[in-house]
């Protein structure tokens, strides 16, 4: 494709990203609300609060940007950037239908990793620029976190990729033909990996149980504190851009992508569906359960994840030598 | 950088590796407006330097300005959480040194009450808790709503009784001023049995969750002689070791008719005071239910109704008395000296004495032990600041 053409899939790409996250919001709301029994956005594009996310977007664009004395200017000013572009940079590589993607790379797991852990600098930029001992002690702990999870992240989303013999997003996809043939549902190995997974996203993305970051109710919003505005609505949006993306990459290695019954074009809305899915259950958990100390989440990383983590990959490999890979 | 920013980065850091972190009066957690000044090294608390005042609303002068008759209401605001029992606290000091009787109906009416607002006050301290300990965006919020749902319930009964929901000016020198309307008995049932099975629901989501377990087991342990020792009361002192509960150590207003248990739980952890605090609250659904049964006719007070705000006099005297209140022990001492105000009036709060425990137990922790052990030490600061 030309330049031009490249530049306007992207721009149409960015732009349906940032609807559905936008949306996703919404959708997070109403079901968290659903379980606290009551009914979450309602009145504000009645009747079911369709307008909510474009009335809160419009509100934090008409915010005024206030940057607080004693912060470190560029720091503090650059760090909603920096963390937004990784977030939305790793949706470049994840095909939505066989050729449709915007770039397909035959590293593509290894990219979207990579790049999806490059938002710890922009985080930890965040934290130190507000000049806010509130807000750096919750970056200091973000940065452990994120670290240490995505170790067993990394090996839990590796296992597909073993499985597959490529790390060729769509290429894992095409290796999941077939009725069962998706890697959740692949003996024992697949759904560790898919609970290994699950547990690792939670904690890379600082949902509850593991989301020591904001923690509200010691540190009041943690890293964030500090900015309002259009600064916060960016950090907003590269949370749940990057929650969304390790959805989508959650249904790609796990739930077959957009392999679905019905024609090849209804591919894309399989794997938004599953997507949606994924990103449901961790939702789900996410408005379940009280949050566990930093120590405690520390401990369940190197002591308990990781080791299982490592072993299960091994496991893996010694399956695929003896031939039962999906491999091409 | 800005010479005044330099200033409080350099207090702040201190030159060793000791941080300074100020928590409150305006913080998420705070259960009120409460200041923990913290030394932190990396994330375990090295010292705790508690600040308490600011809500203070000099309730000891008002009680010295207000009469017998106008101070019932104000009372309730000082554990405005478990109103009743602050109401009861105050009208039995009066009673107790003016020598006035309680008839009995008056007297199970106020034991129905108090009850009731104990299990109110758990909903919401359960409530609250695990709104700290998850996040106000996450698991804790669902709790606290669910909690909420169920306070709700019972202070719709209270709107029926009394017409308040929070402060209630139920309690009268001499007996209570409302009595129950038609059919509330069955709706106190109905919202009983609602209430029982919400709190096996409670339960079965938090006791064996392992999440929960582990962030309250182990944390703020309070040993049976540090306990004695600092003077706590109510659930903290139950929760380690010691079985001591006003409502029988002193039975009051008709207690000892009642049959009931007191929880006690010896491992004096976070986790030992939810278990006791849970416990509770089938204790005192089951005494309401007596109360219910074995309601019997009668006047609701001893006095002659209210018609100006000076006729209740009691002779010189002084006396303590005190009610268990959800928090702990609640006392009101009171010397009068025949006039229809009290020549001083004290007020023992729950709260205040528990808070005491917090440089004990603290040290050593991480920071998020503080709003967990914060929470179960379950301060109200009415009752602190008074």
């Amino acid at each position: 494709m030309t330049l031009a053409g490249n530049l306007l899939a992207a721009f149409i790409l960015l732009n349906a990203i940032i609807v559905v996250v936008t949306y996703i919001t919404l959708l997070e709301r109403k079901f968290a609300a659903r379980m606290q029994s009551r009914i979450g956005p309602y009145y504000v594009g009645w009747p079911h609060g369709w307008l909510q996310p474009i009335a809160d977007a419009l509100k934090l664009m008409l915010k005024e940007d206030v940057v607080p004395t004693p912060a470190d200017r560029w720091v503090y000013n650059l760090a909603p950037l920096v963390f937004l572009v990784p977030c939305l940079l790793i949706f470049a590589t994840i095909p939505f239908a066989p050729g449709l993607g915007l770039a397909d790379l035959n590293i593509g797991v290894l990219f979207f990793l990579a790049v999806s852990a490059l938002e710890i600098v922009g985080l930890f930029m965040g934290g130190w620029g507000s000049n806010n001992k509130y807000a750096l002690l919750s970056a200091m702990r973000a940065v452990n976190q994120i670290i240490s999870y995505d170790l067993p992240f990394i090996f839990a989303a590796l296992v597909p990729v073993v499985l597959t013999g490529s790390m060729q997003m769509s290429a894992i996809v095409a290796a999941q033909q077939g009725l069962f043939g998706w890697f959740i549902f692949y003996p024992v190995i697949g759904q560790l990996a898919f609970l290994a997974f699950v547990v690792a996203t939670l904690a890379a993305e600082n949902r509850v149980p593991f989301d020591i970051l904001e923690a509200e109710s010691e540190l009041v919003a943690g890293f964030r504190v500090e900015y309002s505005g259009m600064k916060f609505a960016l950090i907003q949006l590269g949370e749940y851009a990057h929650m969304l993306g390790t959805s989508f990459l959650g249904a790609l290695l796990f739930l077959g992508g957009w392999l679905g019954p019905g024609d090849g074009w209804l591919g894309p809305l399989w794997f938004l569906l599953k997507a949606v899915l994924v990103f449901l259950l961790v939702t789900w958990v996410r408005w379940s359960f009280v949050r566990i100390r930093v120590d405690q989440i520390l401990g369940i990383s190197w002591k308990l994840l990781l080791p299982a983590t490592v072993l299960l990959l091994l496991a893996t490999g010694f399956v695929v030598a003896l031939g039962h890979g999906h491999g091409p | 950088m800005d010479p005044e920013a330099r200033t409080v980065v350099e207090v702040g850091y201190g030159g060793n590796e000791r941080l300074i972190m100020n928590m409150g009066p305006q913080h998420p957690s705070a259960h009120g407006v409460f200041r923990a000044i913290l030394t932190l090294e990396g994330e375990t608390i090295a010292g705790v330097d508690a600040v308490i005042g600011y809500l203070h609303r000099c309730h000891e002068k008002l009680g010295e300005t207000l009469t017998y008759v106008q101070y019932p209401s104000i009372a309730s605001k000082t554990d405005y959480v478990a109103a009743m029992t602050s109401e009861l606290a105050y009208v039995a000091a009066v009673e107790k040194v003016g020598k006035i009787d309680v008839p009995r109906r008056a007297q199970y009416l106020r034991v129905l009450v108090a009850e009731l607002q104990r299990i109110a006050s758990h909903c919401l301290w359960l409530g609250t808790w695990c709104l700290d300990l998850g996040g106000a965006l996450g698991g804790g919020a669902t709790v606290f709503l669910y909690t909420m749902r169920e306070r709700e319930t019972i202070l719709d009964l209270f709107e029926a009784l009394t017409g308040a929901r929070l402060l209630y000016g139920f309690h009268q020198v001499g007996g209570v001023r409302y009595d129950l309307p038609a059919g509330w008995g069955e709706r106190c049932r109905t919202t009983l049995e609602l209430v029982d099975r919400r709190i096996d629901e409670y339960e079965a989501m938090l006791d064996d969750n392992a999440f929960f377990r582990v962030r309250t087991q182990g944390v703020g342990m309070i040993s049976q002689e540090l306990a004695l020792e600092v003077g706590l009361s109510g659930p903290l002192i139950r929760g380690s070791g010691v079985g001591y509960d006003v409502r029988r150590a002193e039975p009051y207003s008709g207690y000892e008719d009642f049959d009931f248990k007191i929880p006690v739980e010896t491992a004096g952890d976070c986790y030992a005071r939810y278990r006791v605090r849970m416990q509770e609250f089938r204790q005192s659904m089951a005494i309401v239910r007596q109360v219910l049964d074995g309601l019997p006719e009668g006047p609701i007070g001893s006095r002659p109704g209210v018609k100006s705000v000076g006729q209740v006099r009691i002779a010189k005297g002084e006396g303590y008395a005190r009610v268990e209140g959800a928090r702990g022990e609640v006392g009101c001492y009171l010397i009068s000296d025949g006039s229809p105000k009290p020549y001083r009036m004290k007020w023992r709060g729950a709260s205040f004495s528990n808070l005491a425990i917090l440089p004990h137990i603290l040290t050593g922790h991480k920071v998020a032990d503080v709003v967990a052990i914060m929470g179960s030490v379950d301060p109200v600061f009415g009752e602190v600041d008074r």
